[in-house]
């Protein structure tokens, strides 16, 4: 990020950028990060950024030390963020569910490149949906981000950070590496008009204060270290205090808020973009930049007067189920086009069933089309698909 | 040294509710360093609500449940990660970390190598045990070469860490080590740690007998506190001695006290400097 373009709403800028600069607009005054391609950007930006706005930057000595700080660092009452790639992503899973279990909010980017393994740092890939959904070892709820532009970049970073906020825990925003390194002019929102969302804190006296408190809507104010309000974090199974526990019924409790602070806010969570629906015959599923090739493939269909559309999923966990089967309901074909195996194409089987009856499915299909060789899918890859269909 | 009633200490720094009886085995020396811990913050007047205690994982790391500060109980390793991201943002916190042999040696070295590195504000208290005690028994980096663990059922091969010539090595700028026997001068090396501003280390050589004492037959928790008074050696004593009397002896002591940078300081005045430069 320049001197000259700080100030303007017109910009040039990459995707790591556009990220950077939505999360600091939403106030993350804390990053610490290691170096990975192709997400390095963001903590160069990060480190130059920060002191300048009185917030603090530190390289770490791994990934593992980076995700641990931000638990630390938000526990104190940042606003806080890493950034990494594949084989980073990895290492910070235990503290992912580290922050998920202590409902402790932070924002992990996870610029994704070809793996598995060190695999391609420099090529795109879509393999990381199925790791930052179930990533972390047991049962917890993830709310993952996923931007297929460079001005979306931007909002879904001051989205995630103010889900974060909002809903005590660790979000991630996935990006591709072709998003994170490409550069598209943004005009950037008024930043007055940006809605900014701060964690809820304590106005009881802190000998009241429960960290974990019983909710209807399962989110409770949040205290920081240093405030007066002395509480106990673990990663054990604790009670409302914070305090580790053994006992069946405060645990069940525990997981159950876990688990429902997600599921009873999906109108709020889950985000989607449907392109042409209203009337298609054939529908194309897909996200980030497969999801910006398949939106040229419609244009192309629609031209030949063929009846496509494109539903994109900017929220990709927890999962548009019913968004699916309710856009799906009619379609006759969906193709899913995604840079890795099929974790998207499994997903979309998962929520159509029981949707189409057994004797309509015979004539609908769920179609992959599938590239991991680090290269990306073209409109063409998904016309010919559908002729070879048809 | 000031006699401080101990009972009001424990009504102001540990928490009452469902916290006790502790986990800790009977003759396990974690108790005597919480109660050195206590004594030393007292004296120090720290405020509970300015201090934060951070643990990993391990016998050790359970203490911060007990003590009614700001406290953290983290990943296995960690713990010092976890105290970086808190003292950094929070440079005004009194911020220490209790950790183990094996926290912070094995799965944890390279937090406290790179914490002592940069020279951060944080008072590390690692309780040495030479055994993973939670898990039953398994060899640590400090297990002694030849002793016996549950997974060095014929004698460990591994030589050991010297935990703070590992510290000094990496840069710590206050190194102490004493043993769970002297509890008073573990009281007062807390004490100095804790006042030190760079990152301080008091390790205390601490009794195991349940678990460690018992596959070593090193006796019960009395004979176990009597080998630490015979086998350690004080600094200025150690001096003196000759090479021969010093083999296997625990060189008690303040091993390192200077001054240097400390780490969110010299963040402090790189903001300084870049915004006075805008």
């Amino acid at each position: 990020m320049t001197k000259n373009n700080i100030e303007s709403k017109v910009v040039l800028m990459q995707g790591n950028e556009a990220v950077t600069r939505g999360a600091l607009d939403a106030g993350v005054n804390f990053f610490a990060g290691y170096p990975i391609t192709p997400s390095t950007e963001i903590a160069e930006i990060c480190s130059t950024e920060l002191p300048r706005r009185g917030g603090k930057f530190i390289q770490m000595e791994d990934e593992i030390a980076s995700i641990s700080a931000i638990i630390g660092a938000s526990l104190a009452g940042a606003k806080s963020m890493t950034a990494t790639s594949g084989p980073g992503f990895s290492l910070m899973q235990e503290g992912i569910g580290f922050a998920k279990m202590t409902e402790t909010p932070c924002v992990v980017v996870n610029v994704m490149r070809g793996g598995p393994s060190t695999g391609l740092p420099t090529k795109p890939s879509q393999a990381d949906i199925m790791q930052s959904r179930w990533g972390n070892h047991g049962d917890a709820p993830a709310i993952v981000l996923y931007p297929n532009s460079v001005l979306e970049g931007y909002e879904l970073a001051i989205r995630a950070v103010n889900l974060s906020e909002k809903y005590r825990t660790c979000v991630v925003l996935l990006m591709d590496e072709v998003l994170g390194h490409m550069r598209e002019t943004v005009t950037l929102p008024d930043l007055e008009k940006v809605k900014i969302i701060n964690r809820i804190k304590p106005t009881i006296p802190p000998e009241w204060y429960k960290h974990y408190e019983d909710h209807p809507k399962y989110i409770h104010p949040l205290a920081s270290y240093g405030e007066g309000y002395r509480f106990h974090v673990t990663g054990l199974a604790h009670d409302a205090y914070g305090f580790p526990t053994n006992r069946a019924d405060e645990t069940a409790i525990m997981m159950e808020r876990l688990d429902k602070k997600i599921k009873h806010h999906l109108n709020d969570l889950v985000q989607i973009e449907s392109f042409y629906m209203d009337d298609a015959r054939t529908a194309i599923f897909a996200a980030g930049i497969s999801a910006r090739a398949a939106k040229t493939a419609v244009m192309m269909a629609r031209k030949s007067g063929k009846k496509v559309g494109l539903l994109r999923p900017l929220t990709i966990w927890p999962f548009p189920d019913d968004a699916i089967r309710k856009y799906m309901k009619n379609v006759r074909n969906i193709f899913v086009p995604e840079l890795n195996q099929g974790q998207l194409l499994n997903e979309v089987k998962r929520a159509m069933g029981g949707v189409w009856n057994y004797e309509s499915r015979r004539s609908r299909k769920i179609i992959p089309i599938q590239k991991n060789d680090g290269q990306l899918i073209t409109p063409a890859d998904i016309i010919n698909k559908m002729k070879e269909v048809k | 040294m000031q006699k401080i009633p101990q009972k009001i200490i424990h009504t102001r720094y540990l928490r009452h509710r469902k916290k006790f009886p502790h986990v800790w085995c009977p003759g396990c020396s974690n108790g005597i360093v919480l109660g050195a811990i206590m004594r030393a913050v007292d004296e120090l007047k720290f405020k509970r609500s300015n201090t934060a205690m951070v643990s990993g994982i391990g016998c050790s790391s359970r203490m911060p449940v007990y003590v009614d500060f700001n406290t953290l109980h983290s990943l296995h390793g960690r713990a010092i990660a976890y105290a970086t991201g808190i003292k950094m943002f929070k440079p005004e916190m009194d911020v220490m970390v209790v950790t183990g042999d094996g926290d912070a040696t094995a799965i944890g070295g390279n937090h406290f190598i790179h914490a002592a590195r940069r020279n951060i504000d944080l008072t590390v208290i690692l309780i040495n045990n030479n055994i993973y005690g939670m898990t039953g028994g398994q060899y640590s980096p400090t297990t002694p070469t030849g002793d016996i663990a549950t997974t060095t059922p014929y004698g460990n091969i591994d030589p050991v860490f010297d935990i703070c010539e590992l510290a000094m090595g990496a840069g710590a700028t206050f190194v102490a080590r004493t043993t769970a026997y002297h509890a008073l001068e573990a009281q007062s090396f807390i004490k100095q740690a804790l006042e030190h501003k760079g990152f301080s280390l008091v390790e205390i050589i601490s009794a195991c007998p349940v678990i460690y004492g018992k596959l070593n037959k090193k006796g019960d928790a009395p004979a176990m506190m009597n080998a630490m008074k015979k086998n350690s050696i004080s600094l200025k004593a150690w001096e003196k001695l000759p090479e021969d009397k010093l083999k296997g002896k625990i060189k008690r002591g303040i091993l390192r006290n200077e001054d240097r940078p400390e780490y969110t300081d010299e963040y402090a005045k790189l903001v300084q400097k870049v915004q006075g430069g805008k």
